[in-house]
């Protein structure tokens, strides 16, 4: 099965994916339909990071060795390639952190502690979305309650996108910040991210994009986005877990305070008071993810020669297909826009009469990995009046033949359950 | 691959899934929790009416799985009628099941239809969906006693 948009050297690709070679469920074919939640890692990233641990092993920026000469390479080469993956202006804009999550959250508790002209107090108000990760919610609801500022946020439209119709009575002269995804992890809307945040800099409110499901599938231009920050994780770029990227403007970056204290981060240190180095590094307190940095570096240098046009495009392919099928089970209800175009690669839905776990669970007997529950979305669940869904989510890996294993799995639930 | 999902999905379950025992919230009752399973989503809401050491009533509105709803529905069963300390000593079988990884054979005098839920005990991530409503009846039971006895918790 070809479709126009697959990436030519499909089988070659997943080659390079080593787990995808085994069988589960008693010796039935992977078929990974999961990796929104997580990408599968390709053979030269754990190469990497097997070569790191074995020949490069030492700490970095203080060891008077070799080997901390040649660890302290590879990290600070990762920070090269992160910058070149997302085309930041400086590889200086890019802050290594655990994962998203901690990188948003060090964006909102350095706003809770700025002074000046980022300082963020009552009367002021932060703008985020219906459809945010939770790791894109409560980070902002705690600087809300820190400092007495307001939390609103975008409503969603029926068919899953951000309602944009009260954009100017909801971004206004008030707002300090607004945080949104790129791509919603729950209803795969592909958000307007440069509009909204030209609405946003007319206001002079900074700009915060959760990117950790645009940066796997979609080509980022950090200063094309217009944002001020981009955050994203490793592992879902098919890198390790373990890291994850902030990317922030240098002036607000440098403007910002620390966020933890600690060795890396210091100029230096007396009893009474310390003063910080410049950025990154200002913002990477201790010993950082050192390998997880290089098999980061090594996922993105592998996104980069595969293409990201080349793997939005397999992914939209993918996903249209994977429309298609769904919607031809019956009692099947896609969450989020119905169009492939308009969305990312991970496609929400509920079957009507089995719940998501059991969906997943009866997938699972079949050798599908599928997503089952929330997806740590539970307000766009909420909005839809939903309480959980089951999620497939593909990648360049995926091929057309693994939607026909989910969609005849769905058929088989059905009948499992003997719903219709 | 049928085999396995059929250990785990037994006709008890399913039957007790499709028409649960007791549900629907009750009056009277002396206290009422709410659980969730933040993982997955799962949530109970579940009533407790003693009369002194006796369940007198257990009623409850569940959104959740297969698992969760249909063990909450055995749950029921299992505890009306029964002394307080007759039906902790049964959750005490329940969870032992649950958590024998498929090791521990239960008890059909003790667990009747809870029986069914020993496939459950090999499938870890749905262990906390077939405890769900037990938790909860638990919860609000020693909350109601806790409130008869307050010179206990003093």
């Amino acid at each position: 099965m070809t479709i126009p948009g697959l990436l030519p050297e499909l089988e070659v690709i997943r080659k390079d994916f080593p787990i995808l070679e085994r069988t589960v469920a008693g010796g039935q074919p992977l078929v990974y339909l999961d990796s929104a939640n997580t990408s599968q890692k390709p053979q030269c990233v754990i190469d990497s990071m097997v070569d790191h641990l074995e020949r490069h092993n030492a700490n970095i920026s203080r060891a008077m060795h070799a080997l901390g000469a040649e660890a302290t390479e590879a990290f600070e080469g990762a920070r090269d390639r992160v910058a070149a993956f997302v085309k930041a202006p400086s590889r200086d804009e890019v802050v290594f952190t655990k994962n998203a999550s901690e990188a948003l959250n060090l964006v909102a508790n350095t706003l809770a502690w700025a002074k000046g002209p980022l300082a963020v107090g009552e009367g002021d108000e932060i703008v985020i979305t219906e459809m945010e990760h939770h790791s894109n919610i409560v980070p902002w609801q705690l600087l809300a309650e820190r400092t007495g500022a307001t939390l609103r946020w975008f409503g969603l439209t029926d068919d899953g996108r951000l309602d944009l119709s009260g954009v100017d009575d909801l971004i206004t002269e008030r707002t300090k910040v607004v945080s949104l995804t790129w791509v919603s992890n729950m209803l795969g809307t592909i958000n307007p991210v440069a509009d909204i945040a030209a609405r946003a800099r007319e206001v002079g409110a900074l700009v915060v994009v959760d990117a950790s499901q645009a940066a796997p599938q979609l080509p980022v231009d950090v200063v094309a986005s217009g944002a001020d920050f981009v955050a994203f994780t490793g592992h879902k770029v098919v890198g390790p877990t373990g890291i994850g990227v902030l990317w922030g403007r240098r002036e607000v970056l440098e403007a910002l305070p620390p966020f933890l204290g600690g060795g890396e981060m210091i100029a230096t240190v007396s009893m009474e008071r310390s003063t910080w180095a410049g950025i990154p590094h200002k913002f990477e307190a201790g010993t950082p993810p050192i390998v997880e940095a290089v098999g980061l570096g090594a996922a993105v240098d592998y996104l980069d020669a595969v293409g990201m046009e080349a793997i939005h495009a397999h992914e939209q392919a993918i996903t249209g297909y994977a429309l298609e099928g769904l919607l031809s089970v019956p009692g099947l209800t896609v969450l989020g826009p119905q169009d492939a175009a308009s969305r990312g690669g991970a496609v929400a839905f509920e079957l009507a009469g089995v719940h998501p776990h059991d969906v997943a669970q009866v997938l699972d007997t079949r050798g599908i990995a599928v997503r089952a529950g929330h997806h740590c979305a539970k307000p766009a669940h909420a909005r839809f009046g939903v309480q959980s869904s089951t999620r497939m989510s593909s990648y360049l890996y995926t091929t057309p033949a693994e939607i026909d294993a989910l969609v005849e799995g769905l058929h088989y639930t059905r009948s499992y359950f003997k719903v219709g | 691959m049928s085999a396995e999902l059929d250990a785990l999905y037994q006709e008890i379950i399913l039957d007790h899934y499709k028409n649960p025992h007791h549900a629907g919230l009750r009056e009277p009752y002396e206290a009422e929790v709410h659980h969730v399973n933040p993982t997955c989503g799962d949530e109970v809401t579940l009533r407790v009416h003693l009369d002194g050491d006796r369940v007198v009533d257990v009623s409850y509105d569940a959104l959740g799985c297969s698992i969760s709803q249909a063990s909450a529905s055995v749950m029921t069963d299992l505890v009306i009628g029964r002394r307080v300390e007759e039906a902790l000593a049964v959750h005490e079988e329940f969870l032992a099941l649950m958590q024998g990884k498929g090791t521990v054979e239960p008890d059909e005098d003790v667990l009747e239809d809870g029986i069914a839920f020993a496939g459950v005990a090999k499938f870890p991530a749905r262990v906390k969906c077939a405890l769900l409503g037990w938790m909860a009846w638990k919860d609000a039971t020693s909350q109601v006693l806790r409130n008869d006895n307050p010179q206990e918790t003093a």
